[in-house]
């Protein structure tokens, strides 16, 4: 196991390095500097420009910036933003939980939705249930999030007017933050009514957030339990006289889970992805956002380390996913 | 139990009712973050509304919906007979809003003045270096270049010193960077070791009192009841952060917000036809332009500018890329900023009389060109490649073949400030400060060559006229002077004026008194909800 553990730890060093220079590299690569797009028609006489430039330490060769940066990043410290002079590392862990509380309640979402329906079409397979599922997800995975977000406003805050369009809270509520989850908030302030208001405002993008997910969870889900109800041991089960219902529960679906947790781990790096369109539209107060923006504004530094953060947090859970995946299935940590 | 639940019920449900109609709150689906919460650092409009449109003040003031200056925290002032001397009375008994770490013991005074203006310009201020020490306007106005000094008569009289005479300086003063900040709230943060706290809370002597920000979701303010022109009749006021436009606008259908700003163009038609919807306009103070180089062959030939400014067809530009929300501009400077000549006539789109000048410029089967088509929107310009594709078009019936190039925004302003640049360049420019030397100056004088003025024109004779009209302070006088300014622009056509927008800003029916700011800001002092 020790060894096993050793493995997977190790082949996240280069991935690590590999994730610091292509976020270094791309953010440059895009012409155009952050000093002549915050001038914007009004424009910067040549000497202001340069002196703009070397405060941000942009004047300097591309290595020494990259090797300013690297060391930053040992020293915990990600830079200061060029626009709003905050520190990274501030801005992001501020934003942060918002776009945590979204991702998390999309995941349960796609599990508590994806993992039956994978099962009913399996066990349906080849009829009107299984065809309806399999369309419904294949539909979902398709579906332009920007397109399904709006859609979804239209139908049921502007039409039917059963949530809120956007936001995290009503408007008339204000929480203080204590810990960054405004359910949590919500729950312990002394507004009534302001965590339904959160929970309200949360199901829509939660629910847009969840489509893709859900979608792959309910595919993948409905073809490992094909496999595995082929299996013998599940024939002998059947034949031993077993309910059926429990054949699935409790003996097919529980080595059907093995590539399912996979996917469900993979899929956090597709939430990421995904926060980063359902925020602005919803217009969500997380780093999905906040990292469009720094985009927009060549705001090198929020850009570089957003996305560092962003990856860290996507290789520590598939690391455990990995980790997880070893413990359940010996097969794995004993392949050489 | 059951009946004395009953009888509270109705009770608290009135006491609930009564506290909602006392508590008048106002919620703006602002478009986007601010910057920050000192005005002085940044130039976007955001970030105004956020801060010096609302929570802070300048010595001179825009009146709400106008261009027109009126006093602010200056109650009078007098120039001097060479207009390099402007002496500001202060007005007493202003009140400073308080901050969780500071509570004011003084109303505001000349020391306020001198701090602010100092603090942006004196690099032996404690305050200069603090948060970075970038203040884009403030340079970008040329201030340190115009001021001389700054003279603390006494507590409420202050004397602005200056190297030449600018007559734009009291719109200058009305500026955001200019707004009045707080010389004793500075010292308190200084005094604490915390100098950039000054920076993130803001304390000004404006309408509504900071209460709070939640990064990327919400502003909160109350009304400063100490305020001295008298309380807001709204009690709170909300910026509801919310980028996308049709988003904005369906959180206003909701009534989750009574005020959005910039609407998509394409919704405006439904916005007229919505009753619960009312959708003030207002000509935008701005203007889309196409800039010939005209140090460059051929369009250093004005018989040339002139025949390619005869081939467009602007209303047709207005319906297809504007659907509307646009008006012809013949002048460079919009109709809503004072001077603007009437009297001239426009290019009038004649394609025969256009060959007929590029004949005589000696190229009857045309040429061909380039036209920098911008990759961003902007109000005066919605879509500048469908716009290029107009022109396009129409200039191909003159003979003249067409290339669009774009490039990435921070790359296409840059190259197209260059002085050999190839072909015409479609941008624009939206008001600063209602002045008209901040378009005619900035975007055609000859200082701007090679800079902000990408058509490179220096006219000797449209110089001279600006530049007379800068040390004028006599209002009248420069009137004339901007409007010759204006005829000698018509004639040499360095740029073919394309339009200005519409202005649209959709509320809610029970919103009274929102005034369309022309400077771009949203204001909310004197607004009120039924």
């Amino acid at each position: 196991m020790f060894g096993f553990l050793l493995k997977r730890v190790s082949v996240i060093i280069p991935t690590f390095i590999g994730v610091t220079l292509l976020t270094f590299a791309l953010i440059r690569l895009i012409p155009g500097d952050p000093v002549e797009l915050m001038a914007g028609e009004r424009g910067v006489d040549p000497v202001r420009h340069a002196r703009l430039l070397a405060e941000m330490g942009l004047d300097q060769p591309l290595l020494v910036q990259y090797w300013h940066y690297l060391t930053g990043i040992f020293h915990g410290d990600l830079g200061i933003s060029v626009v709003t002079r905050e520190p990274v590392i501030r801005e992001f862990f501020t934003l942060f939980p918002a776009t945590l509380e979204l991702s998390f309640c999309a995941i349960v979402i796609a599990i508590v939705v994806g993992l039956p329906a994978g099962i009913i079409a399996a066990v349906r397979r080849g009829k009107v249930t299984d065809y309806t599922v399999m369309g419904m997800s294949l539909t979902g995975y398709s579906m332009p999030i920007f397109w399904w977000g709006l859609l979804l406003i239209l139908l049921f805050s502007v039409t039917l007017g059963w949530t809120p369009v956007s936001g995290r809270i009503s408007a008339t509520y204000w929480v203080d933050e204590a810990t960054g989850f405004m359910l949590i908030d919500s729950l312990l302030s002394d507004e009534p009514g302001a965590f339904l208001s959160t929970l309200h405002h949360l199901i829509l993008p939660a629910f847009v957030l969840a489509t893709i997910p859900l979608a792959v969870i309910a595919r993948m889900t409905r073809s490992a339990m094909l496999e595995v109800l082929r299996e013998d041991y599940v024939l002998v089960a059947r034949a031993k006289g077993l309910a059926m219902p429990l054949v699935v529960c409790v003996h097919a679906l529980r080595n059907a889970l093995i590539p399912v947790i996979t996917v469900i781990g993979l899929q956090v790096g597709v939430l990421m992805a995904g926060a980063i369109l359902t925020e602005t539209i919803f217009s969500w107060p997380g780093v999905g956002k906040w990292l469009l923006d720094s985009i927009r504004r060549r705001d090198y530094p929020s850009v570089q380390g957003g996305i560092l953060l962003v990856s860290c947090i996507v290789i520590f859970v598939n690391l455990t996913v990995d980790i997880f995946y070893g413990v359940v299935n010996p097969r794995i940590r004993h392949q050489r | 139990m059951r009946k004395i639940t009953t009888r509270l019920l109705p009770v608290l449900l009135l006491l609930f009712c009564f506290s909602q109609a006392q508590a008048k709150t106002l919620v703006y689906c602002s478009e986007g973050s601010p910057e920050g919460f000192n005005p002085v650092f940044y130039t976007a409009g955001t970030t105004f509304d956020a801060t010096s449109r609302n929570v802070f003040e300048g010595l001179t003031h825009f009146i709400t919906g106008t261009t027109k200056l009126e006093p602010g925290m200056a109650e009078s002032w007098e120039v001097s007979a060479d207009g390099k001397t402007y002496t500001f009375k202060l007005r007493k008994g202003v009140k400073f809003h308080s901050a969780p770490n500071f509570k004011p013991t003084r109303d505001m005074n000349a020391d306020d003045v001198i701090f602010t203006f100092e603090r942006q310009w004196k690099k032996e201020n404690p305050y200069f270096a603090i948060s970075g020490g970038s203040y884009e306007y403030f340079n970008g106005m040329s201030m340190p270049d115009l001021l001389d000094s700054i003279e603390k008569v006494d507590d409420y009289t202050v004397r602005f010193h200056l190297k030449r005479s600018e007559a734009p300086m009291l719109a200058n003063l009305g500026m955001d960077f200019a707004v009045i900040q707080s010389a004793e709230y500075a010292d308190v943060m200084m005094k604490a070791g915390t100098p950039e706290k000054f920076d993130q809370w803001p304390v000004g002597t404006g309408p509504f009192v900071f209460e709070g920000y939640k990064k990327d979701a919400q502003i909160r303010y109350i009304a400063f009841k100490d305020y001295w022109k008298g309380k807001a009749p709204i009690d709170k006021l909300v910026f509801s952060i919310t980028p996308d436009a049709s988003v904005r606008y369906a959180k206003l259908k909701a009534g989750e917000c009574q005020v959005m700003p910039y609407p998509n163009p394409a919704d405006l038609a439904a916005m007229k036809a919505d009753p619960k919807i009312n959708l003030l306009q207002q000509e935008g103070l701005n203007v889309g332009y196409l800039a010939y180089n005209t140090v460059v062959k051929p369009f250093d030939d004005v018989r040339v500018r002139k025949a390619l400014n005869h081939a467009m067809n602007k209303q047709a530009i207005i319906d297809t890329v504007f659907q509307g929300a646009g008006k012809v501009a013949k002048n460079p400077i919009p109709p809503t900023i004072w001077s603007y000549n009437d009297a001239i006539v426009d290019d009038a789109y004649d394609p025969a009389l256009a060959k007929k000048l590029l004949a005589e410029a000696g190229f009857p089967n045309g040429f061909e060109m380039k036209i920098w088509a911008m990759p961003v929107q902007r109000p005066y310009n919605p879509n500048a490649r469908r716009m290029a594709e107009v022109i396009q078009e129409d200039w191909s019936k003159v003979g003249v073949k067409v290339e669009i190039v774009s490039y990435e925004w921070g790359e296409y302003l840059k190259r197209s400030k260059d002085k050999d640049r190839d072909g015409a360049v479609l941008l624009g420019w939206t008001g600063d400060n209602g002045d008209p030397d901040n378009f005619l100056a900035v975007l055609l004088g000859c200082d701007g060559v090679g800079g902000s003025n990408r058509a490179q024109f220096c006219n000797q004779d449209f110089e001279a006229l600006i530049q007379k009209a800068k040390v004028v302070s006599d209002v009248q006088e420069r009137t004339k002077l901007y409007e010759q300014a204006q005829v000698v622009f018509k004639e040499q056509a360095p740029w073919a004026t394309i339009a200005h927008s519409v202005v649209y800003v959709p509320v809610t029916k029970n919103v009274v008194n929102f005034k369309i700011d022309p400077l771009g800001g949203h204001v909310f002092y004197g607004v009120d909800l039924k």
